[in-house]
């Protein structure tokens, strides 16, 4: 368990938020002209990190809004904590 | 060749005090080549190595492991075996392994404890109820012992367990797989090595893999913290690092891996003499021979590689095992610990090939490897010494995310992910 920096509520259990896997995975523009490959990638494929990752994170418990999260998953450290739709930080 | 185990050899040793048992496996430095090499040395990886050897004729291979043998995920688990599970493809799938677990301890010389105590699954809501005889008449199609049992018969196959209808969660019934049970973690990694070591397989420990060398689409050798290794076949059971390990070769896998808990706690009396598991309310139970309760409890929501887990989720657990067990309440707990597992979307593990020639993946067993462990191995080595599928894992392939035809168990298995 550790504490996560709600940019709207500050700082808070991380049981009270719900992880939302990989974040800047963009919904396709065009549905219809995927091919199944292209699909399986955007549902199934991920990095699964070990280190530094990009992540989504919603305050369930709590504002109910969505944010990015930038933490290391060997160590639980969150690095940087950005709000959906800013870039993720370079480093 | 290896002295074989017995009650004579027991007693021979037992003048020597025992100080004189041989080696159960060699601990030698890599060679510059084998025919095929397996990444990862938990009972899934040795177990492959074993049968490449025996059934395929392949002795010039080696295991690879960056710890030692059965540190992962073998040695972390809750040694729950069983095959009650709904569609055919896994239904075949863990009652191949199931059968090769009922010989397994004969076939290696080595008493891995398998105990057919019987699995119970139980029904806390209607739902749960219908799932259960849904999954119990599919099992018997299947051909795989399963039985429905109502509150009494629940009672009367595990008394301690609370069936009032007053508590949060009722029971309302449950399943029972009687030759489902357990078996000794260890001695499954242990019985593996020593068998293959047996037949010629190197067995290396404290060998990290760093990178994969590939020539164009083919795979020329392994980068490892002993140097590198040439072969042309690689078979990564890595289990919650087979991402990392993908990821070297550029290749993207549909998992995410997550903590998964466990704990035991001080020894006792026999108390309980079965496997009780309840997905509503996220508890399994059983007693180790030392007499430790060992209990599982769920994973975390989150994308994790440290071994360690939440509070909170233990605190669920322990909460459903104390309302469905009042008994319990006073038993103190000894250790906690957490094992990364590789979830898969659809709950299903992969036995494949890759889009790059010579290297296959055995991984995604999620929160339920251990009970697949013989069958695993098998059909990996298959895979691997043919270059194609046995038919048992033909499901089980990654290109099952493309075409769609996934082998959904998420909620149908008997266990919730």
């Amino acid at each position: 368990m550790f504490l996560i920096n709600c940019p709207f509520c500050g700082e808070r259990e991380q049981s009270e938020f719900k992880a939302g896997g990989e974040a800047h995975i963009e919904r396709p523009k065009q549905p219809t002209e995927l091919s199944d490959d292209e699909w399986a990638e955007f549902l199934f494929m991920r990095k699964n990190i070990k280190g530094v990752q990009f992540e989504r994170w919603n305050h369930a418990h709590g504002c109910r809004k969505w944010f990015n999260i930038a933490r290391d998953t060997s160590n639980d450290q969150i690095k940087a904590v950005y709000k959906m739709g800013e870039k993720p930080p370079v480093k | 060749m290896k002295n074989k185990y017995s009650i004579f050899s027991l007693i021979k040793n037992a003048f020597s005090y025992h100080e004189n048992w041989e080696k159960a496996w060699k601990d030698p430095e890599p060679k510059k080549q084998y025919d095929a090499i397996i990444v990862g040395g938990g009972g899934h990886g040795l177990a492959t190595a074993y049968y490449l050897a025996k059934k395929h004729n392949m002795k010039n291979i080696a295991v690879v492991e960056k710890g030692w043998i059965g540190g992962g995920n073998t040695g972390r688990n809750t040694t729950i075996i069983r095959s009650n599970y709904l569609w055919d493809a896994s239904a075949s799938l863990y009652d191949h392994a199931l059968k090769i677990w009922e010989g397994l301890s004969q076939e290696l010389n080595y008493n891995v404890m398998f105990s057919q105590r019987g699995v119970m699954n139980l029904a806390h809501n209607l739902q749960d109820v219908r799932d259960l005889k849904r999954r119990t008449h599919a099992n018997r199609l299947n051909g795989i012992d399963a039985v429905y049992l109502n509150t009494e018969e629940v009672k009367k196959f595990c008394p301690i367990i609370n069936t009032s209808q007053d508590i949060r969660y009722p029971v309302l019934g449950g399943t029972l797989q009687r030759r489902a049970g357990t078996a000794r973690h260890d001695a499954v990694a242990w019985g593996y090595a020593r068998g293959a070591d047996e037949m010629g397989v190197d067995i290396i420990q404290n060998c990290e893999v760093k990178g994969i060398k590939r020539n164009g689409d083919k795979v020329e050798g392994i980068e490892t913290t002993k140097g590198f290794i040439k072969t042309k076949k690689i078979g990564v059971v890595a289990a919650g690092h087979s991402s990392v390990i993908a990821n070297m070769v550029g290749l993207k896998l549909p998992l995410e891996s997550k903590p998964l808990q466990a704990l035991v706690s001080e020894p006792v009396k026999p108390i309980i003499d079965t496997v009780v598991m309840s997905n509503a309310v996220h508890a399994y139970v059983s007693q180790s021979d030392k007499g430790e309760l060992v209990i599982g409890a769920g994973t975390d929501d989150y994308i994790s590689y440290s071994q360690k887990g939440s509070h909170d989720i233990v605190e669920g657990t322990l909460n459903a095992i104390l309302e469905l067990y009042p008994i319990f309440s006073r038993m103190r707990m000894l250790r906690q610990w957490g094992g990364i597992v590789d979830i898969c979307p659809d709950a299903s593990p992969i036995i494949s090939k890759t889009s790059v020639k010579g290297l296959y993946f055995n991984c995604g067993w999620g929160t339920g490897g251990f009970k697949a462990t013989p069958g695993s191995g098998d059909l990996f080595a298959h895979t691997i010494a043919n270059d194609e599928p046995h038919k048992l894992n033909a499901a089980f392939n990654l290109n099952r995310f493309v075409s769609g035809d996934l082998v959904d168990e998420h909620g149908a298995a008997a266990v919730a992910h």
